[in-house]
């Protein structure tokens, strides 16, 4: 074991993958001897040479185009997007060819691709770095969205995302990589795709978050519990496809749950976690499913991040008026 | 008093005019069938000369029952091809089995040549995912609807060639209107920048759709449009078999031997519609432009090249084309008998596993299935 920030750990998973699979190739913007904008993939290049680690041109969709065109010749590649906000420049070859590559060849060729790229707020980024855009990916038939909240699990997704044998959308937070170490195993361990955790154990309410709001929800449920209210809080790890049966068995056993995004309330995946509850467990329900969710305006100017983003305290004030519903 | 110093004076206009010149176009036979260039004829054998014939005959034949076959409704979707023959056919006879294709919505005769099953053909364009299952072995995409997306995929196809060692090239193909895409240029760009081993090919057919060529750019042709990438660019007569196979096996052989990318514009003409779908050239054409490029028909400079050569005559075309009907019609019987596509063969071809919310839509459409 060693004690890992999120960025280590996802280094760790790159460098597990480019060992054990030859036909693993990272690339990206300035991924190669400069080691990534975050430091993602430091020293992989000096260890796995030129030819598995490398820069690309400074062109998104190119990028998207360049991981296709190399899956025809057996590659599993890990192309990075600078900042997740570039997005729009590369959503052709996500939406519009990798996603679809397996159905509309009726399974002659697939895509083993999994897009590595930093997102989140708060920490006072320029315009279009900082968007949280998972709800665009969430839409599309034929991907996998991975969000993780920790070191641990940074790891053994990602070593599950690069081995899926379809392409994998890996959202990596930005105030997440060096916030805080955790105890993350030096071998390899994958964690399975699509499936939640239970991060903190509750019997009165339900919190459903993904990525920062992870932490946000369980410094909130802490105060809570310091109120008398216990809480369960559900760290979803997968944010399509979502792990239904751990969110409804824990609503069976609350009956009460609210949803914590980062990402405007008509945006991200919320939305769709509440209609699943509401399809699935209405009649568990002793209040209506809320939601926290940022202002439905453009990502803030830097400074106004704090009033903006969601956090514990908007996180404790809906709780509340679920509990006393 | 008035300044004396002199006025320097950049000619900005002569740089481009040394550009375009460097762009002429590559003829090897003309109207009439004649050898206008000696030292550009490409070493082929009779057989050869008549094998490319024959394909581009029976393929003319394919485009007149294809649109036929469209409008008794046996067909769905369905760009045409006539009067592309020798850009189609001619750059895809320069290439080797191990070549990998990525052609755009008009190119379904290289693939088809290049091994897809007629039969699959014609799934494609009714639309049946079946038509899209391409053989092991056969080294082709489906056609590509998103103008230029081929371009940077192809990109990543000559860069997995020249990681994996193989003598190999990426061919991709789009249009006139095409070269004014992003993707285009990322995909020229990236190829150029890895000096991966790819050909590129613009068939500048004039139109896209409605929209001449002159709408699409100030620059004179498109071929020089791979000075952007740092690439080699030529400009060929797309009416002329002979000369457009010369362009690409020199491309090919650069390309396999480390020399990077070509881009390749082909001046060509598409007699019919854009598509079948309610398309009506003469809205933006002339008939006498029509009937200009009708002059120029591939076929009839190349069967004339042929004839006088001694190694063609009408009993071959007319073989020819029998055979083409034939298949034709086998290949309409196959694609009727093929079973039609259920929701749950949809589900299955999205992933490898199917998540749980597939999963779960699998059981209701498999249960609405078999009642």
């Amino acid at each position: 074991m060693a004690q890992m920030t999120m960025i280590q750990a996802i280094t760790d998973a790159l460098r597990t993958e480019l060992r054990n699979d030859e036909n693993v190739l990272v690339f990206g913007e300035d991924v190669g001897v400069n080691g990534g904008v975050f430091r993602a993939t430091e020293g992989l290049q000096k260890e796995f040479g030129e030819d598995r680690v490398f820069d690309t041109p400074l062109a998104e969709s190119g990028i998207g185009g360049l991981a296709i065109g190399l899956t025809t010749q057996g590659f599993r590649p890990v192309p990075e997007i600078q900042f997740f906000g570039f997005l729009f420049e590369v959503m052709d070859s996500v939406s519009g060819q990798m996603a679809r590559w397996r159905y509309r060849t009726g399974g002659a060729f697939h895509a083993p691709i999994t897009i590595r790229s930093p997102f989140g707020g708060g920490v006072h980024t320029p315009e279009m770095h900082a968007d949280s855009l998972e709800g665009l990916m969430a839409q599309q038939p034929g991907l996998k969205v991975v969000i993780p909240s920790t070191p641990y699990d940074a790891k053994g997704l990602l070593i599950s995302a690069i081995r899926d044998n379809d392409p994998v959308i890996f959202l990596e937070h930005m105030k997440l990589y060096r916030s805080f170490r955790q105890e993350v195993p030096e071998e390899e361990y994958t964690i399975p795709l699509g499936k939640a955790e239970v991060k903190r154990e509750g019997s009165d309410l339900t919190i459903v978050a993904y990525g920062a709001m992870v932490h946000d929800s369980l410094k909130a449920a802490e105060e809570l519990e310091k109120e008398g209210h216990s809480v369960e809080v559900i760290d979803l790890r997968t944010i399509s496809p979502l792990d239904i049966d751990t969110i409804i068995a824990s609503v069976e056993k609350t009956n009460r749950a609210i949803v914590v995004q980062e990402a405007q309330k008509q945006a991200g995946i919320a939305a769709q976690v509440v209609a699943e509850i509401n399809d699935r467990a209405i009649l568990s329900l002793e209040a209506p499913v809320l939601r926290v969710a940022a202002p439905d305006t453009v990502y803030p100017f830097s400074q106004a991040e704090p009033v903006w983003l969601p956090n514990h305290k908007d996180i404790i004030e809906t709780a509340k008026k679920v509990l006393q519903f | 008093m008035a300044s004396k110093t002199k006025k320097t004076q950049f000619d900005a206009v002569k740089t481009l005019e040394n550009i375009e010149g460097q762009f002429e176009m590559v003829q090897i036979l003309n109207e009439k069938g004649e050898i206008v260039d000696d030292s550009l004829v490409p070493e082929l054998s009779d057989e050869q000369l008549t094998e490319l014939m024959r394909r581009m005959v029976y393929t003319r034949i394919l485009d007149q029952r294809s649109i036929s076959l469209n409008r008794q409704g046996r067909l769905g979707f369905y760009a045409p091809t006539a009067g592309q023959e020798a850009s189609q056919l001619a750059s895809h006879f320069a290439l080797e089995k191990e070549d990998f294709i990525l052609p755009g919505y008009r190119d379904v005769p290289q693939i088809i040549w290049h091994g897809l099953p007629l039969y699959k053909a014609f799934l494609f364009s009714r639309g049946h995912f079946v038509g899209n299952q391409i053989p092991e072995g056969v080294n082709v995409i489906p056609p590509q609807i998103i103008i230029g997306a081929q371009y940077v995929q192809a990109a990543g196809v000559a860069l997995g060639f020249k990681k994996r060692g193989k003598q190999a090239v990426a061919v991709t193909y789009t249009g006139d209107g095409g070269s004014s895409q992003g993707d285009f240029y990322e995909g020229i760009n990236f190829a150029g920048a890895y000096s991966a081993p790819a050909i590129f090919i613009v068939q500048n057919n004039q139109f896209a759709i409605s929209t001449p060529r002159e709408k699409q750019t100030a620059a004179t042709t498109i071929a020089q449009k791979a000075i952007a990438a740092g690439i080699p660019g030529v400009l060929v007569d797309g009416m002329d078999p002979l000369a457009v196979y010369t362009v690409v096996k020199e491309a090919r052989e650069r390309a396999i031997n480390g020399g990077g990318p070509t881009l390749i514009e082909t001046m060509c003409y598409r007699y019919g519609p854009h598509t079948m779908a309610g398309d009506d050239p003469t809205r933006y054409r002339t008939s006498d432009t029509d009937s200009e490029w009708e002059k120029k028909d591939p076929l009839v400079r190349f069967r004339n090249y042929l004839v006088n050569k001694g190694i063609w005559n009408e009993e071959k075309e007319n073989e020819i084309i029998e055979q083409a009907k034939e298949d034709i019609k086998e290949a309409i019987k196959k694609a009727d008998d093929t079973p039609k596509q259920k929701v749950t063969d949809l589900i299955s071809n999205m992933y490898e596993e199917l998540p749980n919310n597939l999963q779960e839509q699998y059981e209701i459409y498999k249960e609405k299935e078999s009642k």
